[in-house]
């Protein structure tokens, strides 16, 4: 298993011998966000002076932050991402961490803990931060006879259960979610995302009971049932069905729901059963006073699994202030700090909606105000409860932009404006900017990284010019992000409308300080024909930057075509060797076929290569043709030329390849010989190199069977001899259907506007931005009138340019296969070390 | 504290997953990469020419792969030939005077120390200098 936060190998820690270590023993049981919190405010009160530092931890990883692991399952954010304090930070900072380990008991008399691996830890200080644990409701047949849960039954509540959860995705097809609350919505909406069928089982009458109303309840229902979610509320599972795996749950009125993958997240209990074996005072959750200490004077707890004043806290902001009250208290800060109890406000997005609740969500006495807005339609509910003039709760959903300003009324009592409805509506203009400019400086924007409005306004003060510097100097907003507008808009607000965009932003590549049109008029006129000219002549110091290279050897292949000189460290190693690196270290190699049509000698052709050089897979791709996957480094030129067919660029910023229907020779509903066209077309464009790449297709008919309404240029057959040429279009990541360019009436035209298009796009695109940011980026009635009516006067030189390009082509594999471009151009570089193995089929 | 309340806490605080097992310290956590012998030995790797300006190659010093680059100006870095990320080939990476760019998901590693600019596990770096056209780790 990888080690979320692992060291590297090698490295070793060194330590004094105990016996010599003047310095009082703090002993931290807990790993998660609250125990690595305390330990962070400890250090940074001088605790490293005053205290060896050990903290034991039940999981083996780093820490991490648990509220991203929804990110991590919807597949948003990668694991190393939330790692908030590796091994390494531990030992960088002379805290003994060992993780893995679970305490069993500690000896308050001895003062030692007990760890299930046999080891004795002594103490003087010792702080609990066990957190909580998934509570799973007791259902006939979810536990197997040895206690463990059924397999196909998980909670989600570890990066362990999650990558579990992850995997389980890839063969599952039906799941049931139980709980309706944040964490059960969040899993439900990211399993859905992976394709599976979800229905979502809630015991109470309404979704996220316990922050929202009935009726905020029942439109966040309609919100996720819009996304294809069923809901089932008010009724419970009283059976999970399956004897070795899950097959199904059982609800309380008798309905049965089938599913293979059943998620519990009915709601978290502390773990407090270590404090309990102990003999500490337990209720439920460990008992502490107002300086978190329990029962045992050098005995503490915070985070989840603590209880004070009657109150446990799932959030982790009320654990953060347990934290620096008790570094306070521990390293004598302020030996008399206390905590009185939280009021927790939270922000969140759940299941694609922004949800906002501060304090109750209903009024409870008579003479409470209670003030809604609910617009069903829009999912939007908003109300605010007052109670003697002050803001005592407050629920937003669906629209959160009111949330600095309730905050503030909340947190700090300010007078709230006559007209209550000021409260939720901007009556005028600007009314949003008095939110932010009011908030007081020490209030908190980021929760998950504890920045405050002051800290975010001193990153502007300290020179941070945009949005995006402010983050990376203050981390605002880089934990689970719901923060980010309101972070924007303090940074806004800070910089007085001063805030420069970005500068970089405009950039075409990072380390050339000008904009695309500049660029690529000072290359024309100071004759930079090389990546290495360009850098010398155009970068600050003629300083050489490796992430700007690959763009600027697209850029100078454009503008120069022929005559572009070469160099092989500029491309990006797909470029080098005309193939496209996998996760081995490995290839793919994908033949041309030219709109998708091949023949019975080239299937035999590549089934014999595939043969010799063990392919480990050989897959029809989205663009029909033929990848064959795991080609070693130094077989390419070898199998290029067993194959003895030309790149299919697969691999490059460039155009790739015209995927055709079967057109008019045989479909009987075909209009245009598409096919044909799709081969014209291919047999044009091949290979030209562009911004980002480059997909079309052709279809004869408007049933759209090879997708040409979601390409970056599709062609439609409409009858007569007439074809509609689409823009624009995608089906990857972000799906657009393309818009309609122009229909012409012949495929000599269809050809004639493709290359126009694609050299205005060539010549005016940011490096890497698709057609479908380029088109609404410059706008379909601007490119329509510079290509149809030739508005600027341009349509000769893009039709010259672009003749340019094609003249260039020189098929890749016939070039380098027999003469490698550069010594060891084929040589592997991998082929000692293990590598993270690639499944063969 | 009555005995009836620790019982059902007891029940209750089953994990929820097959428990983690009993590890090990942290200094013990093995990342990715090669494992290195003890430094100090060199090795003659190749000829400086196998490696073309602003690119890197692959060679074995000693039974440790490591990725030799030649940057622009003519000096020579050497480092683990794997990123410590996803086991990338580095040598197959990108490079300026600063660091290198990892090919598989961009991770950028600092000549310097082989420190990560973008967060992830740091890369070893291993001193190499030319003698005689030939190219000379240590490792």
């Amino acid at each position: 298993m990888t080690v979320l936060g692992g060291r590297p190998t090698g490295l070793t820690s060194l330590s004094l011998d105990d016996e010599l270590d003047p310095r009082a023993r703090l002993v931290v049981v807990g790993n998660g966000m609250a125990g690595a919190r305390l330990v962070e405010e400890v250090l940074e009160r001088g605790g490293g002076d005053q205290f060896r530092i050990t903290v034991l931890g039940d999981e083996p990883h780093g820490n991490y932050n648990r509220i991203m692991l929804s990110p991590v399952l919807a597949g948003e954010s990668h694991e190393d991402d939330i790692v908030l304090n590796s091994h390494d930070w531990y030992a960088d900072n002379g805290v003994h961490l060992r993780a893995g380990i679970r305490v069993e008991r500690i000896d308050t008399a001895a003062k030692t803990v007990l760890g299930a691996d046999g080891s004795v830890t002594p103490y003087d200080h010792l702080v609990l931060a066990t957190g909580s644990y998934s509570f799973i409701p007791p259902m006939t047949g979810v536990r197997r006879e040895d206690g463990s849960l059924l397999p196909g039954v998980f909670g989600f509540r570890t990066i362990d259960e999650t990558r579990a959860l992850l995997e389980a995705t890839g063969r599952c097809r039906r799941a049931v979610v139980m709980g309706g609350g944040l964490l059960g919505l969040e899993a439900a909406r990211a399993l859905q995302g992976h394709g599976l069928q979800v229905e979502l089982v809630h015991a109470m009458p309404w979704l996220m009971n316990a922050q929202l109303d009935a009726e905020a309840g029942a439109i966040l229902r309609r919100s996720v049932e819009s996304l294809g979610i069923d809901v089932h509320l008010d009724v419970l599972a009283t059976e999970v069905l399956g004897a070795e795996h899950v097959e199904g749950v059982v609800l309380k009125d008798g309905r049965r729901l089938d599913c293979d993958l059943l998620v519990v997240a009915a709601g978290v209990r502390p773990h407090s059963d270590v404090a309990l074996r102990s003999g500490l005072e337990v209720e439920r959750g460990i008992v502490v006073d107002d300086q978190l200490r329990t029962d045992d004077p050098d005995v503490y707890a915070i985070g989840e699994c603590a209880q004070h004043r009657g109150s446990v806290y799932g959030l982790v902001q009320p654990a953060w202030e347990h934290a620096r009250v008790l570094a306070d208290v521990l390293t004598g800060t302020d030996p008399g700090a206390e905590y009185h109890g939280s009021r927790t406000a939270t922000k969140l997005k759940v299941a694609g909606v922004d949800v906002a609740t501060m304090g109750v969500n209903t009024p409870e006495r008579e003479d409470d105000e209670f003030l809604v807005i609910s617009e069903p339609k829009r999912g939007v509910h908003l109300s605010v409860v007052i109670r003697d003039d002050r803001l005592i709760g407050a629920t937003l959903l669906g629209d959160t932009r009111k949330v600095a300003y309730l905050t503030q009324a909340f947190d700090r009592g300010v007078p709230l404006p006559e007209e209550r409805i000021r409260l939720l509506v901007d009556l005028s203009d600007g009314a949003a900017e008095v939110g932010v400019a009011e908030m007081p400086a020490d209030s908190q924007v980021c929760n998950c990284n504890g920045v405050s409005k002051g800290d975010i306004c001193g990153a502007v003060a300290g020179g941070c010019g945009s949005v995006g510097a402010v983050m990376d100097a203050t981390r605002a907003g880089k934990g689970c992000g719901s923060c980010r507008s309101l972070v924007k808009q303090i940074v806004e607000w800070a910089a007085d409308g001063d805030l420069a965009e970005d500068p970089a932003a405009s950039y075409y590549v990072p380390g050339i300080p000008m904009a695309k049109p500049e660029l690529v008029a000072a290359i024309r006129e100071q004759d930079l024909r090389s990546v290495s000219a360009v850098f010398a002549a155009l970068a600050p110091g003629g300083k050489e930057d490796a992430r700007s290279k690959m763009g600027l050897t697209s850029l100078l292949k454009m503008v120069w075509g022929v005559d572009f000189v070469p160099e092989k460290d500029g491309e990006f190693i797909n470029d080098r060797v005309h193939a496209n690196i996998q996760r081995d270290g490995t290839f793919s190699v994908v033949p041309q076929m030219k709109g998708g049509v091949t023949t019975p000698a080239q299937l035999r052709r590549i089934a014999e290569v595939a043969e010799k050089y063990e392919v480990p897979m050989v897959k029809v791709t989205g663009g029909q043709r033929i990848d064959l996957l795991g080609v070693r480094k130094e077989d390419l030129p070898a199998v290029w030329d067993d194959l003895g067919m030309p790149s299919g660029y697969a691999y490059g910023k460039s155009f790739r390849t015209v995927k055709t229907c079967v057109g008019s020779d045989f479909c009987r509903f075909g209009l245009g010989d598409s096919t044909q066209l799709g081969i014209d077309l291919e047999t044009r464009f091949q290979g030209i190199e562009s911004p980002a790449k480059m997909k079309l297709a052709v279809v004869g008919c408007p049933r759209n069977c090879a997708e040409a309404y979601v390409k970056d240029v599709g062609v439609v057959a409409v009858g007569n001899g007439r074809w509609e040429v689409y823009v624009g279009g995608a089906a990857g990541a972000t799906v657009r259907k393309g818009d309609l360019l122009a229909t012409v009436d012949s495929p000599q035209e269809v050809l004639r506007l493709t290359g126009r298009f694609l050299q205005y796009y060539r010549e005016n695109a940011n490096w890497l931005e698709r057609t479908y940011d380029f088109v609404p980026r410059i706008g379909l009635e601007r490119i329509r009138s510079v290509l149809l009516e030739d508005s600027e006067g341009i349509v000769a030189d893009l039709d010259a340019n672009m003749q340019k390009s094609v003249d260039a082509y020189a098929d890749p594999w016939g070039q380098d296969g027999k003469e490698p471009a550069t010594p060891g151009q084929f040589r592997t570089s991998l082929p000692l070390v293990a590598l993270p193995a690639v499944p063969v089929r | 504290m009555s005995a009836a309340t620790g019982v059902r806490h007891l029940e209750a605080a089953r994990p929820t997953t097959p428990g983690t097992e009993p590890g090990s310290p942290a200094t013990d956590v093995r990342g990715p990469g090669p494992a290195a012998p003890p430094r100090g030995t060199t090795y003659a790797v190749g000829r400086v020419e196998e490696v073309p300006p602003g690119e890197g190659r692959a060679f074995v010093a000693g039974g440790v792969q490591v990725a030799v680059f030649r940057l622009r100006d003519g000096s020579l870095h050497a480092t683990q030939a794997a990123c410590p990320h996803a086991g990338g080939p580095l040598a197959d990476g990108q490079t300026d005077v600063d660091v290198l760019v990892c090919p598989l998901h961009l991770y950028a590693y600092r000549w310097t120390d082989g420190a990560s600019t973008s967060g992830a596990a740091p890369i070893r770096v291993y001193p190499v200098h030319e003698s005689g056209g030939e190219i000379v780790v240590e490792v």
